[in-house]
């Protein structure tokens, strides 16, 4: 066990500047404005630096960057990308403690998590695309023996990415291997919630990219994001958020005519099918860890498994072993190794899950655990904790159907696999699906079955970079992760050669 | 009709507050991840409603133009049983809405709709 110090105090492997400006052409610089807003950690909900508050202004100084920066970059080989994202994958690992002391502090999650997933898979996100990027071929088509057709990649040239709070780092990478690995120049938008740890990260690494190549212009959404989301002279607008921003993503893009690429959450269901308890055995115990994922992250994970579908037949015993499995998470100080859920990133976010317990309630949901905010004491009251909730409910009710962000679980009951599968695809949404049998075959015929992008199979909240990751539905458009990822951030050029050397006849 | 949506004083108080900056306001009800759940504030014309999206309520706030309150129409079909209002809490930002760098959050609190309101809206009760 360790018990990290908080940033700032004595004995801390890491502290925070009092205060972070925008990053922008290769150095840091003053908000045009001049204004600056608070941040403060979820731990404790006091402040522990001041963040520029950028506006159009400074969006379009980063945009400018972007594109001095792009005519070099763009052009640079792909093993020269390579070699510059594999020295940033190498730098993290270097201060991979460092890193997730800053993200524990900045967005509330445990330790335990940064440690062992957030770093140590944005991490192997850059080496990934390092990797991707120098396999990666273009094509040649022979289409007569005369007449070739030759297909290039082209980076994008300055591409804008919007990212949200709740894993503040590696959503961040998720957006910027892929983006950086293509050529791209890049204006990054960091939420407003957790605007600090991306600094942190930037000041390990920002001597290994060119000046203006990657631009950072912190602020509000509808102070910095719009601006930058509307922008004439970016390329392409990546978001990863709710439905209404996303329309308003699109309803900008369509102006620019630019591409886009969306993630926009889900309502995941864990369907545990009748096999699972024959026997209690190391795959029970799995199936039960996968019903208590709901809790990772605080449950502000969009693929959070937050609804939780168990055949009737074997639903007493397994939802009793499963309730005494959530009944082990550990809540507490996220700096401590053996906590096992944290903060939750911001008050709105815990008002907002409040209130969610209050609409379950009403709607005649059956609370079996939790229901209440933590109390933790000492410091840590004036943190944002909830405990680990769970709902027995029927799926149309609000709880089964949106997006709580929170560790509350909905738990309902089917009888045998038409109904789970009908019940499993009764949501708005197609991000993310897990799927628990002993049986291959209903592995694989649930996991086709259900209307999701990703469908965990006899796992959950595994995140490797080579498998994609994206929705149906409401939850999206596009994937990110994956070597498919990087055709979001190229153009395809064809150049149609003749070798003919004489007039086709028409003229 | 009753209203189907409402304002409490301290949610009231910021749009007066935030219509001297930004004029003629309307909110979309979001979903989805992240900030979804929350209602969002923009500015009139903003934000494009369109065929797919249903209005709620235009809400009468003393001093202000009315203000209108949509929601997409699929997830109107899993709110349809619920009265909201919107409330005003500290909050740190959410997508585009425009009352995040006041250090607040617009946020929806709800209740079930009586049997008698359900009617009235002509919503079939659920069975």
């Amino acid at each position: 066990m360790t018990v990290y110090a908080n940033p700032g105090t004595d004995g801390a492997v890491f502290s925070y500047k009092p205060r972070y400006d925008h990053f922008i052409g290769g150095e840091y610089v003053a908000p045009a404005k001049g204004q600056y807003f608070e941040n403060p950690t979820p731990v404790t909900g006091q402040n522990f630096t001041e963040i520029a508050r950028g506006t159009a202004e400074d969006i379009d100084r980063a945009v400018d960057a972007g594109w001095k920066a792009f005519d070099a970059w763009g052009k640079t080989s792909v093993a020269e990308r390579a070699v510059i994202l594999n020295k940033i994958a190498d730098r993290m690992e270097e201060n991979l403690e460092l890193l997730a002391v800053a993200e524990t502090w900045e967005n509330g999650k445990p330790v335990r998590e940064t440690l062992n997933a957030d770093i140590p898979l944005a991490i192997d996100h850059f080496r990934y695309f390092a990797g991707a990027i120098r396999a990666q071929e273009g094509g040649i088509s022979e289409l007569n023996n005369d007449t070739v057709a030759y297909h290039f990649h082209e980076p994008l040239g300055v591409v804008g990415q919007i990212i949200p709070w709740n894993f503040p780092i590696l959503m961040a990478v998720w957006k910027l291997a892929p983006a950086l690995a293509a050529g791209n120049c890049i204006v990054l938008k960091p939420a407003e919630q957790t605007p600090a740890s991306i600094h942190v990260w930037l000041d390990l690494v920002k001597d290994l990219l060119p000046a203006g190549v990657l631009n950072i212009v912190n602020g509000f959404g509808i102070e910095a994001g719009a601006p930058l989301a509307s922008h004439p002279r970016i390329r392409k607008i990546a978001f990863t958020g709710e439905t209404t921003t996303g329309r308003l993503i699109m309803q900008y893009a369509s102006e620019n005519l630019i591409p886009v690429t969306l993630e926009l959450g889900g309502k995941s269901p864990n369907v545990f099918f009748a096999d699972v308890a024959d026997e209690k055995d190391s795959f029970y115990d799995s199936a039960l860890e996968g019903f208590t994922f709901f809790a990772l992250n605080q449950g502000e994970v969009c693929t959070c498994p937050s609804r939780a579908l168990v055949d009737a037949s074997i639903y007493d015993g397994f939802v009793g072993d499963a309730l005494e499995r959530v009944k082990l998470v550990k809540q507490g100080n996220p700096l401590d190794t053996d906590t096992m859920i944290g903060a939750q990133a911001s008050n709105d976010q815990l008002e907002k899950i409040l209130s969610y317990m209050d609409i379950g309630k009403q709607e005649g949901a059956k609370l079996l655990i939790g229901g209440e905010r933590s109390d933790l004491g000492g410091e840590l009251s004036g943190g944002y904790y909830v405990q680990p909730t769970v709902f027995e409910g029927d799926n149309s009710m609000r709880i089964f159907q949106e997006e709580i962000f929170g560790p509350v679980l909905a738990l309902t009951k089917f009888n045998g696999y038409d109904e789970a599968i009908e019940i499993a695809n009764d949501t708005l949404y197609g991000l993310g699906a897990g799927v628990w049998s002993r049986s291959g075959t209903q592995l694989y015929r649930a996991g086709r079955a259900i209307q999701a992008g990703r469908v965990w199979s006899n796992t959950y909240h595994q995140y490797p970079a080579h498998a994609a990751f994206g929705g149906y539905k409401q939850s999206g458009i596009g994937r990110e992760n994956h070597r498919m990822m990087l055709d979001h951030y190229q153009q395809t050029k064809n150049l149609l050669v003749s070798y003919a050397n004489k007039a086709q006849g028409f003229f | 009709m009753s209203p189907r949506v409402e304002v409490t004083d301290a949610a009231a108080d910021m749009l007066r507050h935030l219509a001297t900056t930004y004029g003629p306001l309307m909110f979309h009800q979001s979903g989805g991840c992240c900030d979804g759940s929350s209602p969002m504030c923009y500015p009139v014309g903003m934000f494009r409603t369109g065929g797919s999206d249903v209005l709620l309520q235009t809400l009468e706030i003393e001093g202000l133009d009315p203000i209108e309150f949509y929601m997409s129409a699929s997830q109107y079909e899993y709110w349809k049983y619920t009265h909201l209002t919107v409330d005003l809490v500290d909050g740190r930002g959410s997508g585009f809405s425009v009352e995040a760098p006041e250090g607040k959050r617009f946020m929806i609190r709800s209740r079930l709709l009586t049997d008698g309101e359900l009617e009235e809206y002509g919503v079939e009760a659920r069975s």
